[in-house]
């Protein structure tokens, strides 16, 4: 008896530091008062205040684009990297992935400093574009890591029954190989964008002067002193991950199992 | 060898051509030879079975023929052609995969028309095919089911389907009835000789289960390390296996050392036994083969030698049994049954006994030189 209260206490008091923080967040960005420690009652002013703020939503489009598009780019040169890896021997397979897993383990902080001064070397100046590259450049091993075990599981036969029923290999990729490993390619893109949606060290790095994505504008802010607006932009971006997690993790495949049972 | 290369030469002389003709083809991987200077020809029509261990290089030749591997060296011919560098995709020929190979994103209708579709075959045309194929491979009604909704024997008939609705010349199968159940693969294998005549087309098989090559090849070439050790009909290959290789790969078989004292005598375990060979000179080591089936059991002194019964298993069709005589345990199938213990004398006919030349190297047992 006592065991059992124990171990459910215990998940209780996990879940509460997990999640208290989060929900103090979203009840004082409803809170009419400027300061956090009294309730005023209720009031949707910051939300207001937030989208009638330019700077915010530049930042905010700044960051939606630069998370589609390292995102997307990221998962081209990936999946593209997957199926050259796929195909080599394996001792030289095994080097190739150790040295794509090395950036993973990296301190975003080495990544951010060298890249920046890799930029300035080579003459780049420091804006947009770069923190796209930088981006992009973070990116490519998360989508390596999960388009990887999908095209391992791919039976290499599959291929080579496309193309030995005329396909060219280019066909035969797209038509066999793709449907196969796109779950993996779906979840590197998803895994990239909500990295790239998080970073702060390395854009804050490479992103020079004048431009800004929400991170590295609310270390900014932040430093001024914190404005409830920002938590009204917080829990809209908590709001809008849980969405996407909640629509990734939905159950897949229940027609078909159905089906199958029907048919036995 | 000397054989193969006499029916080889004897194939481009005559007006024609075999269908197919690997020319002197040898492969390795990473300095394994797989492959070692490997002629072969394949005529119109035929079912030919590449049988083997695993590693004796027989799925790496059906490889070499679908394109999938290029060969170090040689050269492969189609129909008088040399298409050793034309891609797998540009080949008459269709290969039914050991795993199937099925794409599990489509339905059965639409994986047999994925080759039809690539070579745009019009609608009306491919509809007919998927009929045809399924009627062919007796599952018809197939087209909406699903992969996963397939036993493997039927996902094994929805490959071969898918195989031939491009009208291939040659149908390569590899392994294809490996992961079935037994009964199962006995009645596919009906099927396909069902198949292959109805369609009249050459087939290609590759398999390791000698039951299978003898029930359906028309030839069989059985091959170890790379090298091919026989060639022949089933009858051919079974009665006059050219090796001990080839004798203990087809079927059970008591190998025997022998000393062939003159032409029509050999002795076997200190015993003299007639047979039918001759040409191997005098006082010879030899190696002599006595299929289990060949061996007659007699009451005690009745026969040639003399031995006690020390194993009885029931088969169904036989009984099979070990005799202790001479110090070899010989391995007798017989439907009459002889309890444990039994004492019996051996008697082998004279034209059951097979007599070979025993390999002077190692190199030459792979080879399998036969004169």
């Amino acid at each position: 008896m006592i065991g059992r209260f124990f171990k459910r206490f215990y998940l209780v008091v996990i879940f509460i530091f997990l999640y208290v923080p989060i929900v103090a967040l979203m009840i004082l960005s409803f809170n009419n008062s400027k300061y956090m420690s009294q309730w005023d009652g209720f009031s949707l002013k910051w939300y207001e205040q937030l989208f009638s703020s330019s700077l915010i939503m530049s930042a905010l489009w700044n960051t939606l684009i630069i998370a589609f598009l390292s995102a997307l780019i990221a998962t081209i040169i990936g999946t593209v990297a997957c199926i050259g890896i796929n195909n080599m021997k394996k001792v030289p397979r095994t080097i190739v992935m150790g040295m794509n897993n090395i950036p993973l383990m990296n301190a975003d902080i080495v990544t951010g400093i060298s890249l920046m001064l890799c930029f300035i070397a080579f003459g780049v100046s420091l804006g947009f574009g770069t923190i796209l590259i930088a981006h992009i450049t973070f990116n490519i091993p998360y989508v390596v890591l999960s388009v990887m075990p999908k095209m391992k599981q791919t039976e290499k036969s599959t291929y080579e029954a496309a193309v030995d029923l005329g396909a060219t290999p280019v066909q035969a990729f797209f038509k066999v190989v793709f449907p196969d490993i796109l779950p993996g390619i779906l979840s590197g893109f998803l895994l990239s964008f909500t990295m790239s949606l998080d970073d702060f060290t390395i854009t804050h790095f490479t992103k020079g002067a004048g431009i800004n994505t929400l991170s590295t504008l609310i270390y900014s802010e932040v430093r001024k002193g914190v404005r409830p607006s920002l938590y009204a932009l917080s829990t809209i971006l908590f709001l809008a991950v849980l969405i996407l997690l909640i629509i990734a993790n939905l159950p897949k495949g229940k027609s078909k199992e159905k089906e199958l049972i029907k048919e036995r | 060898m000397g054989q193969l290369t006499a029916q080889l030469l004897g194939g481009t002389q005559m007006s024609n051509t075999p269908l197919i003709q690997l020319e002197g083809v040898s492969k390795s991987f990473d300095k394994t030879m797989v492959l070692d200077d490997l002629n072969l020809s394949i005529q119109e029509n035929e079912f030919m079975t590449l049988l083997g261990p695993s590693g004796c290089g027989k799925t790496t030749t059906l490889r070499i023929i679908g394109g999938f591997e290029k060969p170090d060296t040689g050269k492969f011919f189609f129909d008088g052609r040399d298409i050793t560098n034309l891609a797998p995709n540009k080949r008459p020929l269709n290969t039914v995969f050991q795993k199937y190979a099925l794409f599990s994103h489509m339905n059965i209708a639409e994986n047999i028309a994925f080759g039809l579709k690539i070579k745009g075959k019009s609608k009306a045309y491919i509809n007919d095919k998927i009929k045809y194929a399924l009627k062919l491979v007796n599952l018809d009604g197939f087209e909406k089911r699903s992969v996963a909704s397939l036993s493997g024997g039927q996902q094994q008939r929805i490959a071969i389907a898918r195989a031939i609705v491009n009208e291939p010349k040659v149908l390569l199968l590899d392994e294809p009835l490996g992961a079935l159940d037994l009964k199962l693969r006995q009645d596919m294998q009906y099927e396909l000789i069902r198949l292959k005549n109805e369609l009249g087309i050459t087939f290609i098989y590759v398999t390791h289960d000698q039951e299978e090559a003898l029930t359906m090849s028309d030839t069989i070439v059985v091959m170890n390390q790379g090298y091919i050790q026989q060639m022949g009909t089933p009858e051919d290959i079974y009665n006059e296996p050219e090796n001990a290789f080839v004798a203990d790969f087809i079927g059970d078989s008591n190998i025997i050392d022998g000393t062939m004292i003159r032409d029509e005598l050999v002795e076997i375990l200190g015993v003299r036994f007639a047979c039918v060979d001759t040409g191997f000179g005098q006082n010879r080591p030899v190696d002599v083969v006595i299929r289990p089936e060949d061996v007659e059991l007699l009451p005690q002194g009745e026969g040639t030698m003399e031995g006690v019964v020390t194993h009885l298993i029931f088969k169904g069709v036989h009984y099979e049994m070990e005799v202790t005589a001479g110090g070899f345990e010989w391995l007798v199938h017989s439907t009459v049954c002889h309890p444990v213990g039994t004492k019996v004398s051996i008697h082998v006919d004279p034209f059951n006994i097979q007599i070979m030349k025993k390999p002077e190297s190692e190199d030459e047992e792979a080879v399998g030189v036969n004169e």
